[in-house]
Order: structure tokens, then C-alpha cells, then sequence
């Protein structure tokens, strides 16, 4: 297994500043907007966002809600691994918001299908939007596209994004990662 | 990543602590889904699951249908008194037949003890038990001992008496099983002709005065007096065994620390419970039916996910 270093700390607070630029672009004061990460790992990515839009860019009040999608996954029963549920945290109503997902990594889609399924338990949002740091090209299984992106990468399947945070890992940084291949 | 160490839900005394710590924690998932404004997941999607109820219930029925619904399983109910049991018909023969229909999950309440692991036995389905005679009824000792943990933040280290007639209760066993496996220190409390005989085997103390079992205790269990499974009289009147056996506000406003009661259902109002205790803030009866969804949308999940495509 070798890992390469994809994005540097550097460049993660770069590519952060110009997607928080670019919320408030479409957003403006963000109060019919709601932020919502996908849980686990797109919480991290949803946080380091609010705190950059209330900190450096004086926006007074985001809303910010957690998403877990574990029961609407289509791979129950299927996939090896079983599935384990985290925490939802949406103490309000979607209705008539702007929604903006936030994940980490975009990669076949199932996670933001599943997500879109959600959502609609918490009312019709007015529209959704998609927000990924890294987005994995050419790997999509359905035809979900983000609206923001922090860097477009090729990875092929036997390849893994790892996004690192602060908060959890000890520092920002995101690896490319190359599983050896088995001589099958 | 955790999974369940078994296969069918039959009794408490088959899961390990940290079965009951991944249900509770499912469960803490499920209630936030059934608190939404909709309450619904499509988890279950392509699972079906049999109702067969062999003898009658009001709760049990209508929160694990309930709990099936919410998770999108299809469901199909049973009976045993518009059947054809009434023709003759074997349990194992009869669960056959609901199976060759591409039943995945069979929730079954059955008046013999054992009646789910002997099922188990014979047919290709996971089985939970929705309470089989005297023996136990796993999913009630869970949602009590997750209202427990709700309430008091944990079960460990707490002090629970289980009050009635022991003898014939499935909630007894189920609970003492629970508790004991989360730590918590159990006496049961009631008349000598209701308590079994060798209960003491399984670990708790056996406390004849009500009034000494609760200033010991931090929760207790009110369990209903089960007339219609007592051939002979335990007891020589009804208000006899409330006179001993009853809790009533005059007494718990006697007791030195504020305790919290549990009944699980349905109440004979003025013979275990008075209704003012019932309806009081110290009662977690309501808030105990409500966790018994979450409770077994989190088992019925669970299991689900062991079952092979």
C-alpha cells in the first residue's frame, strides 16, 4: 500500500476559503439556507465551513444540521460490511430552505442518492445543492454532479481518497491512497 | 464493525452484554427516525415479516407492526383463533407453509415456553420472540431496561424490584436476565405463593414487605396480576393483595428517595398501581411503550441484516 499526498494543509485552507466565497456567492446572509454534512465524515467538512463563514467572513447565524443516511442506503444486505447508524442531528424543518450537502468525497453517488431519499423525512426543501471537497471522477454509478467542488481528481477503483482533519486526525491533509494489486 | 452474536431473538439469557449495548444504541437512532415528522425509513424494503400471534395482545402486536411499517417491511398477520391451529395443524407445519410464501422473519407469541427455540430448530427463518408462555419476552426487558438507561442514564449500578406475581411472568424473567447482564442489583417483591422457587438461583434477593423493597430500591417494576393464567387462588382477595402489594401516592410520598415506576401494561388501575401513581410524573409507562418501538424497529434491523440474500 503506498499513499501519496493529494491536497497539502496549505492547499485544504485555500480550497476551504474559496468554497466558503463561493456559499456566500449563491447565499448571500444564508437566512433561508440550511448546511447539512453527511454523516460520519462530511460533518467535519460542514463545521470547518460554518466556523469560516461566522469567523472570517461575518455571516451571523448559519444553520447546520447533521445527516445520517444509514437507513436509506440501497446496499443493506449486500454490501459485506454491516452497516452502522450515527447520530442525526436536524433540529428544524427543510421546508421551502435551501439546501447545500456537504460530503467530503464524491464518489459513485450512493451516499448522496441516499441522502436525497433523507431528506424529504424533514419537508420539501426549495432546492439542494451538492457541496464536495474532492470529487472523484469518472467513478459515478448515477447522475449526481456537484455544484461546488474543492479539486476534481482521477482515481482509479483500486485508489482511496482519505480526507484527514484537524479535529479528528491531528492535521488537514488528503491522501491518495494505492492498495497493492493481488495477482488474482 | 458490530453485529448481533445471534441469529433469532429467543430470550435475554442468549445475548451477550454487548448484543443489549448495540440494540440500545440502534435504538437511539430509531426514536430520533420516529420522532421525525416522517417517521419512515426504507431500510426493510425487500423483507417480509409473519406476525403469528398464538395468543392474544393489544401492545406487543400493534408495536412491533408498527416497527415494521417504519422500517418499510411488508407484514403479514396471524392469528391463532381465525386459523387452521383450530383444524389441527402442527406449529412447525403452519410456519411451513407462511415460509414457502417468502417470509423472511417470523415474530411469534405462543403460549408454550420455548416455543420460539424449537421453531428455530425446524425452520429457515430468524425468529424473535414475542413472549412464549411463562418462559420470557425479550423485547419487553429491553425497552424497560432502555427506559431505565433513558431516565437514569445508565443501568449499571442501579437498583431495581420487580414487584407482583413472579411466578408467572415472562417480564420477570426477561428482566431479571437484562438487568443482571447490565449490572444492576435486582430484588423481586411479592406474595410467597407468586414467587418461584429456586428464583434466588438466578441471582436476586427476594424481599417479602413492599414498603423495605422500595426505599431500597432506585426504579420499580409494577407487573400485572395475571388472573387469567391462575388456576388456583394465590391470594385470598384482590384487595387483600392491593392492600399488601399495591402502590399508592401516600406511599411513595413516605419513601425517602423520589423513585421512578414502571408497569408493562396493561394496568389493572387500583390493584398494582393507583391510577394517581400511574399518571404521575415519577411513571415512565407511556414513555416505556414508546421506547418499545424504537426498541424493536433496532432488534428487527438488526437481525435483517444477518439475513443472507
Amino acid at each position: 500500500m503506498s499513499q501519496n499526498v493529494l491536497l497539502t494543509t496549505k492547499e485544504v485552507h485555500i480550497i476551504l476559503h474559496r468554497l466558503a466565497c463561493q456559499l456566500i456567492e449563491n447565499h448571500l446572509d444564508f437566512s433561508k439556507t440550511v448546511l447539512i454534512g453527511l454523516q460520519p465524515r462530511g460533518s467535519f467538512l460542514a463545521n470547518r465551513l460554518v466556523r469560516l463563514l461566522q469567523e472570517e467572513y461575518q455571516i451571523k447565524k448559519v444553520n447546520i444540521g447533521y445527516l445520517d443516511i444509514t437507513f436509506y442506503r440501497d446496499d443493506f444486505r449486500r454490501s459485506e460490511k454491516i452497516l452502522e447508524a450515527n447520530t442525526t442531528e436536524m433540529d428544524f424543518l427543510v421546508e421551502d430552505q435551501k439546501v447545500v450537502f456537504i460530503d467530503d468525497v464524491l464518489y459513485t453517488g450512493r451516499s448522496v442518492r441516499a441522502a436525497l431519499t433523507a431528506i424529504q423525512a424533514y419537508g420539501r426543501p426549495s432546492s439542494i445543492e451538492l457541496l464536495c471537497l474532492i470529487d472523484r471522477r469518472f467513478s459515478r454509478h448515477l447522475p449526481i454532479q456537484p455544484n461546488y467542488r474543492g479539486r476534481q481528481v482521477d482515481a482509479i477503483n483500486n485508489e482511496k481518497v482519505k480526507v484527514h482533519w484537524q479535529e479528528q486526525e491531528g492535521e488537514d491533509i488528503v491522501y491518495l491512497i494505492t492498495k497493492n494489486q493481488t495477482s488474482a | 464493525m458490530k453485529q448481533l452474536s445471534v441469529d433469532h431473538l429467543l430470550g435475554i439469557k442468549y445475548l451477550t452484554e454487548e448484543d443489549i449495548h448495540l440494540i440500545f444504541e440502534t435504538a437511539d437512532q430509531f426514536k430520533e427516525v420516529i420522532n421525525r415528522p416522517i417517521k419512515k425509513v426504507p431500510s426493510l424494503r425487500d423483507i417480509t415479516i409473519a406476525n403469528l400471534f398464538f395468543e392474544n395482545s393489544t401492545r406487543t402486536k400493534l408495536s412491533f407492526e408498527l416497527a415494521e411499517k417504519r422500517l418499510s417491511a411488508d407484514v403479514i398477520n396471524f392469528s391463532a383463533s381465525q386459523s387452521s391451529v383450530k383444524k389441527g395443524e402442527t406449529l412447525v407445519d403452519t410456519v411451513n407453509n407462511i415460509l414457502s410464501m417468502k417470509v423472511d422473519m417470523v415474530v411469534m407469541r405462543h403460549p408454550n415456553p420455548g416455543a420460539g427455540i424449537f421453531l428455530s430448530k425446524h425452520v429457515n427463518a430468524s425468529i424473535i420472540n414475542a413472549g412464549d408462555g411463562a418462559h420470557e419476552h425479550p423485547t419487553q426487558a429491553l425497552l424497560d431496561t432502555y427506559s431505565i438507561r433513558e431516565r437514569l442514564g445508565e443501568v449499571a449500578g442501579k437498583k431495581v424490584v420487580i414487584v407482583g406475581d413472579i411466578l408467572h411472568s415472562r417480564v420477570a424473567l426477561s428482566n431479571i436476565f437484562a438487568l443482571k447482564r447490565l449490572g444492576a442489583e435486582v430484588k423481586v417483591c411479592g406474595p410467597k405463593t407468586l414467587m418461584p422457587k429456586y428464583i434466588e438461583s438466578l441471582g436476586v434477593e427476594v424481599e417479602l414487605s413492599l414498603h423495605k423493597a422500595l426505599e431500597w430500591c432506585d426504579v420499580a417494576n409494577m407487573l400485572r396480576v395475571q388472573n387469567e393464567r391462575m388456576d388456583i387462588s394465590y391470594f385470598p382477595s384482590t384487595r387483600e393483595y392491593t392492600k399488601q402489594y399495591g402502590v399508592n401516592k401516600q406511599l411513595l410520598n413516605s419513601l425517602q428517595n423520589e423513585i421512578v415506576i414502571m408497569h408493562p401494561g396493561p394496568i389493572n388501575r387500583g390493584v398494582e398501581i393507583t391510577s394517581d401513581v400511574a399518571d404521575s410524573k415519577q411513571a415512565i409507562i407511556l414513555d416505556q411503550v414508546e421506547n418499545g418501538v424504537a426498541i424493536r424497529m433496532a432488534v428487527i434491523y438488526l437481525l435483517a441484516s444477518k439475513i443472507k440474500q
